[in-house]
C-alpha cells in the first residue's frame, strides 16, 4: 500500500495567511460598525446629563408648574410637574387599553391559528407598527377631537384630552404587543400545549394558565417595548393632548406630556425654557432607561427560573 | 386472556389526505402492557395518538373508524373527558417548565377538579410513589420541574399523568431520550403499573418489548401485521414480515 499523496508546495503567500487577514478585516468591520451604532446612544446620555443636569436637581423641578416663556435671572421658577403627571397618566390609560387588548389578540393569532382571523390579527399589526404616528394622531384627532362637537350630547369631549391622547398611545402599542407576544407564544414548545391537552386540561385553560405563562418573559418584553415608545412618542399626541401648562383636573382637558414640552421649549427662543427642555429630556432618558433595566432583569431572572437561559 | 379495556376498531388516520394509519384493529386487554412495535415511521405514533384524541389536534389531521372505551365510542364524547380517563406519556421529557415539581404532578387535581388542599397532597405522594421518584424529590417537592435530570423528568411526567387518576396510560416511546438506567427504571415501573393501569406502549425497541410486554402488535407502512401475546410473537411469528423485522432483517 503506498501512503497518503503529496501535499502540494506551499505557496509564499497561502491560503492561511489570506484567511487570517480576511479574519481581521470581517472583525474590524463589525467592531467599527458596534462603534457607529453605540456612538448615537452614549452622545444622547451624555449631553442630555451636560446640558439638563443641573436643573434637574434644582428644588421644585419635578414638582412645580412650567415657568413663563422668559430669560431673566428673576424668573428661574422651573417646574415640569404637570408633563410628569400627564405622561404617566396618558401611559398609564393607554396600557389599561392596549395591554388585554394586544395580549388577547396575541393569544388568538397564536393558539387559534388557521382560522383567516388570526392570520389577518397578525397583517394589521404589522402594517400598524409601519404606520407614521403622526398619523395615529391625526386618526384620533379627527375621531375624538374634531368630530365631536356634533354629538351635542357629549360636550366635555370637544377639545383635546387625556384619553383621546392615551387613546393614541394605545393605538401606537398595540401592534408592538400583539406581535412580541405572539412571537413568544410561537417559541413555547408544541410539547408543552400537548402535556396539557393530554392531562385532559380544556384548551382556554392551559392557553392562559400553561402556555401563555410559559411565554410570559417575552411578552413582558414586548409590553415594556410598547410602554418606552409610547411614554417618548410626541407626534400621536401633539393634538390629542396638546400639552398644558397645568395640572390636569380630569381627564377630559388638554393634558400635558414630556415629549410635547421638549418640542415646545426647544424650539423656543426663551433660555429658561431651553433648559427646562434639557431637564424634561434627561428625566424622561432616566426614566426610560430605568424601567428598562429594572424589567429586563425582572424578566431575565423569570427566565432563568423557567431553564430558559 | 383477560377483558378487553380498550378496542380499537377499524381505526384510519390521516394528515391531510394521506393515511398515516389504515384499518387497524387491536383490543387492549385490561391490567396488561400490550406493546406497538414497528419501524420508524410505521405510524405507531400516529396510532396511539389516536387513542386519547390528541391526532386530531395536529392541523389538518383527521380520524376515521373507532375507539370503544368500556365499551363507548371515545370519537362520541368530549375529547377532554376521554383525556382525563386516558392519560398519555410523550417521547421526550415535556414538565411544564415555570411549574414546580409538585404544581406539576398535581397540574390535572388543580385545573380539573375540585379537590382538598389535603387530597391533593396525597395524591401527588402516591403519584411519585408509584412514579418510582418520591424517594429522589420529597424534600425538594418545591423545586422547578426542570432542575430535575431527564430520566426524572420523565418520571416526573409519568407521575404526572398517573395523579390525574386515568384508566389507560399511553406511553409514546418514553425511555427515547434517556439513557440505559433511566431506561430500565421506567421498565420496572411499566411492570409494575399493569397490576392497576391498562398500558400502551409504544417503542421501536424490540427488546424493550419482550422486556414488558404481555402482548404486541407489529405495525408495518401504517398496518397491522400481526398482534398477540409477546411470547408467540416474538418466538413463532404467524407472518413472514413479522419475522423478518424481530429477526432484524429489516427495520
Amino acid at each position: 500500500m503506498s501512503g497518503p499523496p503529496p501535499r502540494p508546495p506551499v505557496s509564499k503567500f497561502d491560503r492561511t495567511s489570506r484567511r487570517l487577514v480576511m479574519n481581521y478585516v470581517v472583525a474590524g468591520l463589525c467592531g467599527a460598525s458596534v462603534l457607529v451604532v453605540l456612538y448615537p446612544l452614549l452622545d444622547i446620555v451624555y449631553t442630555a446629563f451636560i446640558q439638563g443636569g443641573g436643573v434637574l436637581f434644582q428644588a421644585g423641578f419635578l414638582t412645580d408648574t412650567q415657568p413663563p416663556p422668559c430669560s431673566a435671572i428673576s424668573c428661574n421658577t422651573v417646574g415640569i410637574g404637570p408633563d410628569i403627571e400627564g405622561t404617566l397618566i396618558m401611559v398609564g390609560l393607554a396600557s389599561l387599553i392596549a395591554v388585554p387588548l394586544g395580549t388577547f389578540a396575541a393569544i388568538f393569532a397564536s393558539e387559534y391559528k388557521g382560522r383567516g382571523l388570526g392570520r389577518a390579527i397578525s397583517f394589521t399589526a404589522d402594517v400598524l407598527t409601519g404606520m407614521p404616528s403622526i398619523i395615529v394622531g391625526a386618526f384620533v384627532y379627527t375621531y375624538f377631537v374634531l368630530y365631536a362637537p356634533t354629538i351635542e350630547l357629549s360636550p366635555q369631549v370637544i377639545i383635546p384630552s387625556a384619553i383621546a391622547g392615551a387613546l393614541a398611545l394605545a393605538i401606537i402599542m398595540l401592534p408592538i404587543i400583539v406581535r412580541t407576544t405572539e412571537e413568544a407564544l410561537r417559541i413555547v414548545p408544541n410539547s408543552i400545549r400537548e402535556a396539557a391537552l393530554a392531562l385532559g386540561i380544556p384548551k382556554w385553560k392551559s392557553t392562559l394558565r400553561i402556555v401563555f405563562v410559559t411565554s410570559l418573559p417575552g411578552a413582558l418584553t414586548g409590553i415594556l417595548l410598547a410602554v418606552m415608545r409610547a411614554a417618548g412618542e410626541a407626534a400621536p399626541i401633539l393634538f390629542t393632548a396638546a400639552g398644558s401648562p397645568y395640572y390636569a383636573q380630569n381627564l377630559n382637558q388638554p393634558t400635558a406630556a414630556l415629549p410635547l414640552l421638549i418640542y415646545t421649549f426647544a424650539l423656543s427662543p426663551s433660555s429658561n425654557w431651553l433648559k427646562v427642555a434639557w431637564g424634561a429630556t434627561l428625566f424622561l432618558l432616566i426614566m426610560v432607561l430605568t424601567a428598562n433595566i429594572i424589567a429586563r432583569l425582572m424578566i431575565h431572572r423569570m427566565a432563568v427560573r423557567m431553564g430558559r437561559i | 386472556m383477560s377483558s378487553t379495556k380498550l378496542r380499537a376498531r377499524n381505526l384510519t388516520a390521516y394528515y391531510g389526505s394521506k393515511a398515516a394509519i389504515t384499518g387497524i384493529s387491536i383490543d387492549f386487554p385490561e391490567r396488561a402492557v400490550t406493546a406497538i412495535i414497528g419501524p420508524s415511521g410505521c405510524g405507531k405514533s400516529t396510532f396511539i395518538r389516536c387513542l386519547n384524541r390528541l391526532h386530531e389536534t395536529a392541523p389538518r389531521a383527521s380520524v376515521e373508524g373507532q375507539v370503544l372505551l368500556d365499551g363507548e365510542n371515545i370519537y362520541d364524547l368530549d375529547p377532554v373527558r376521554v383525556r382525563r380517563r386516558i392519560g398519555m406519556v410523550f417521547q421526550k421529557p415535556n414538565p411544564f417548565v415555570t411549574m414546580s415539581i409538585y404544581a406539576n404532578v398535581s397540574a390535572a387535581l388543580r385545573f380539573n377538579g375540585r379537590h382538598s388542599r389535603a387530597e391533593t397532597e396525597v395524591i401527588v405522594a402516591r403519584s411519585l410513589e408509584h412514579a418510582a421518584l418520591w424517594e429522589e424529590v420529597k424534600d425538594r417537592i418545591d423545586a422547578p420541574a426542570i432542575s430535575l435530570s431527564g430520566g426524572q423528568q420523565q418520571r416526573l411526567c409519568i407521575a404526572r399523568a398517573l395523579a390525574a387518576q386515568p384508566e389507560v396510560l399511553l406511553m409514546d416511546e418514553p425511555c427515547s431520550a434517556l439513557d440505559p438506567i433511566a431506561t430500565s427504571k421506567i421498565e420496572e415501573l411499566v411492570k409494575r403499573l399493569k397490576s392497576e393501569y391498562t398500558v400502551v406502549i409504544v417503542t421501536h425497541n424490540m427488546q424493550q418489548a419482550a422486556r414488558v410486554a404481555d402482548y404486541t402488535a407489529f405495525l408495518y407502512l401504517g398496518k397491522l401485521v400481526e398482534f398477540g401475546p409477546t411470547e408467540e410473537l416474538f418466538e413463532r411469528p404467524k407472518d413472514k414480515l413479522t419475522e423478518a423485522y424481530i429477526t432484524g432483517r429489516f427495520g
